[in-house]
């Protein structure tokens, strides 16, 4: 087997995995923070492409798009939070699966009256349209383009969780809210801007995916089932596991494509399977939690 | 989860098994039918999931074949009604909902079906009930003696036919053939029909790659399709698919090294990823508005469906509803009626041009023989205006020899 197939083959897979990567991260930090496994992860990863197309169409950029696409469909995610999900708090884990469950087929329906349910075509951008040759190969320059956002993305989150106060807040808010609240934080506050990261987070995953598949009403229920597999490998609640597991994913589907294409979709759950019998917390994952 | 009709716990037979015990539970005596009852027709096809553009646009096009009777004071005085169902692109369902359309609905017949996998459910069903089917689904398999029966007619083109017509415009001795082609029955017998075709061409098969059903990305396969450094790229799949799969071939510049070939070039995902992606891809189709320069039929019914549906034009798949649908309603007429026997036997003498010039259905296997033509996407700046999409290269008329001779499909001869 050519070599330079082989590097042309895991660059695929990075670019693959880092839209994973994103899509997961914002499941499995509302997951953690909050202990809402959020079903309409996948739907707001849809919504977040349509409203990345609709404000690059409207705006005539898609750069304005893949900026407030995200923010626009945060703050809808804080309201979520703010109107329906902080009302379940406390109660058992699955009322929210439910609740978000119900809500991911009301955003799909909605969509689906709005926009028709044929797909739209969300244009590349022209700064990106177009193939790298990187001396092995030629790349797409747009995919390229997605492994050093999502990279960026992820140095900004680690940065912020890590190295300031606010960072410091909502990890402690993770491990013990009662005590956060007894020193006098409201908790309230850090859990609304926890579900609109992560639901940001679902929405510039559908912004960079759109202008790689059409953009269409179900494009999320299979990318909701993929960041469920990344986030149960990584570990639920783990944002290292996500990024880990989220490459690792993306990396077999693109090796496993080379040899035996047929099983590319297979080999996630596969490695879901044999992840869970080996370390049933994930890879990342804390044994015996149940935020 | 993909919304897949490809579930693969439950085969076919094992869900027939299943509907046949609980078939028991709703056979009842069929009422005796009064003369002036309406006939209804059956319709399922998958209005969820990723052919749910297609789909919508069947059943506009058998609304207005339905309509277009009624307006004429329907058949012998009796109204039609179309009873549309939702297979949900799962055998499964579709059985259920074809078993139900029957049993509850006492439907007089069934049209419909767009996955190959799911039309051969409906017909195990209505083949069992010995109730008239036409499909519009495109697969070869329901032709063959195995799935056939007197109550079985295919008004779809078949992959046999498409990837012939296409081949013949796009493949040239000596030229080498890439396929990347959609893991399940669809798939299979385009990629057999395209292979066929080469060999007779003389053109060399360099690599196939088969994709798991309803993928989202292709950017994994793009690597290997590229080194295997074809002239022709067949990518035989469809809905969603075609759409994804061309587009990420495209970005990973395959169009600069390759053309890019599909047996079946679908409408509604050449609006949904856009010209630019599409120009040049050439594939086959069964109808496309821009014959009603070239036909009378195609041009009433493009007249027809705009006219009820707000100036829209009827698309490829769409037009297979009307066709499906206007056949059997044609058949009806002639027998006068409802009675099984005698609209078999009509459909079978039926001469129809509904859409695109004159078809038949052919005696042994019940595929409707019908021209085919091979289409190629236009430029942007080439396009005059929105619905213009497509130049057509060629448009073979219909003749038996497009078809696998009876004797190869296993009917006596």
């Amino acid at each position: 087997m050519d070599l330079s197939l082989i590097i042309m083959q895991l660059l695929s897979g990075i670019a693959l995995g880092a839209v994973l990567v994103i899509t997961a991260l914002g499941l499995t930090i509302v997951f953690g923070m909050l202990g809402v496994v959020n079903f309409a992860h996948g739907a707001l990863f849809m919504i977040g492409a349509y409203a990345g197309l609709y404000l690059a169409s409207l705006t005539g950029s898609f750069w304005w798009g893949l900026l407030l696409a995200p923010i626009l469909i945060g703050a809808f995610g804080m309201l979520i939070e703010l109107v329906l999900i902080r009302r379940l708090y406390g109660r058992s884990i699955d009322d929210p699966l439910l609740l978000t469950f119900g809500l991911s087929y009301i955003l799909v329906e909605g969509v689906r009256i709005v926009f028709g349910s044929d797909g739209i075509p969300f244009p590349t951008p022209p700064q990106l349209i177009g193939v790298l040759d990187l001396g092995v190969g030629f790349f797409p320059r747009y995919r390229l383009f997605v492994i050093g956002l999502v990279a960026v993305v992820l140095v900004v989150l680690w940065l912020a969780l890590e190295k300031t106060r606010i960072g410091l807040i909502v990890r402690a808010g993770a491990r013990d809210p009662t005590i956060m609240q007894v020193l006098g934080i409201d908790i309230g506050r850090v859990w609304l801007a926890i579900f609109g990261l992560g639901v940001g987070l679902a929405a510039l995953g559908g912004v960079l995916a759109g202008p790689m598949r059409s953009v269409n009403p179900e494009m999320g229920s299979l990318v909701l089932a993929e960041a469920f597999v990344v986030t149960v490998i990584g570990g639920l609640g783990s944002i290292v596991g996500a990024v880990v597991a989220g490459l690792m994913v993306g990396i077999s589907i693109s090796l496993v494509a080379l040899f035996a294409p047929e099983m590319a979709t297979i080999v996630m759950f596969a490695l879901m399977a044999v992840v869970l019998l080996i370390r049933p917390q994930g890879l990342f994952g804390v044994r015996g939690r149940t935020a | 989860m993909p919304k897949s009709g490809s579930t693969p716990k439950i085969t076919r037979r094992t869900a027939l098994a299943g509907l046949s015990a609980s078939a028991a539970l709703l056979a009842m005596p069929r009422l005796g039918r009064a003369a002036d009852e309406t006939i209804r027709i059956g319709f399922p096809t998958p209005l969820t999931g990723p052919f749910a553009a297609e789909a919508r646009d069947q059943v506009k096009c058998a609304e207005l074949a339905v309509k277009l009777v009624n307006d004429k004071g329907g058949i012998g005085g009796r109204k039609v009604e179309l009873l549309v169902r939702d297979d949900k692109l799962n055998a499964g369902e579709a059985a259920t909902r074809t078993l139900e359309l029957i049993e509850k609905d006492k439907v007089h017949a069934v049209v419909g079906a767009l996955s190959s996998a799911v039309q051969l459910a409906v017909n195990e069903v209505t083949r069992a009930r010995g109730v008239i089917y036409v499909s519009i689904s495109q697969s070869d398999t329901i032709n063959e003696a195995k799935d056939f029966s007197k109550y079985t007619f295919h008004e779809a083109l078949n992959p046999h036919m498409t990837t012939a017509a296409v081949a013949r415009q796009t493949l040239k001795k000596g030229m080498k053939v890439a396929h990347l082609v959609a893991d399940y029955a669809y798939g299979h017998e385009m990629l057999r029909g395209f292979k066929r075709a080469q060999a007779a061409i003389g053109a060399d098969n360099v690599g196939e790659i088969l994709h798991p059903f309803g993928a989202a990305d292709y950017s994994t396969f793009m690597p290997r399709l590229m080194s295997m450094r074809p002239d022709v790229l067949c990518i035989s799949n469809f809905g969603r698919d075609q759409a994804n799969a061309i587009k990420q071939a495209v970005d990973f510049g395959v169009k600069q090294q390759m053309k890019i070939v599909v047996p079946v070039i679908l409408h509604n995902q050449r609006l949904a990823v856009g010209p630019d992606v599409f120009e040049g891809v050439v594939g086959g189709a069964n109808y496309y508005w821009g014959l009603e320069t070239q036909g009378k039929s195609a041009a009433a019914f493009n007249a027809a469906f705009k006219a009820a549906n707000g100036g829209a034009i009827p698309t490829d798949y769409g037009a297979y509803g009307y066709s499906g649908v206007g056949s059997l309603l044609a058949a009806m007429q002639t027998a006068g009626g409802t009675d099984t026997d005698k609209v078999v036997d009509a459909l079978e003498k039926l001469q129809y041009d509904l859409t695109k010039g004159p078809q038949h259905y052919r005696k042994c296997d019940h595929q409707s023989v019908q021209s085919v033509l091979v289409l190629e996407s236009k430029k942007k700046s080439a396009m005059a205006n929105d619905n213009d999409l497509f130049a057509i290269l060629a448009n073979d008329s219909g003749s038996d020899d497009m078809l696998r001779s009876c004797s190869e499909l296993g009917h006596a001869t």
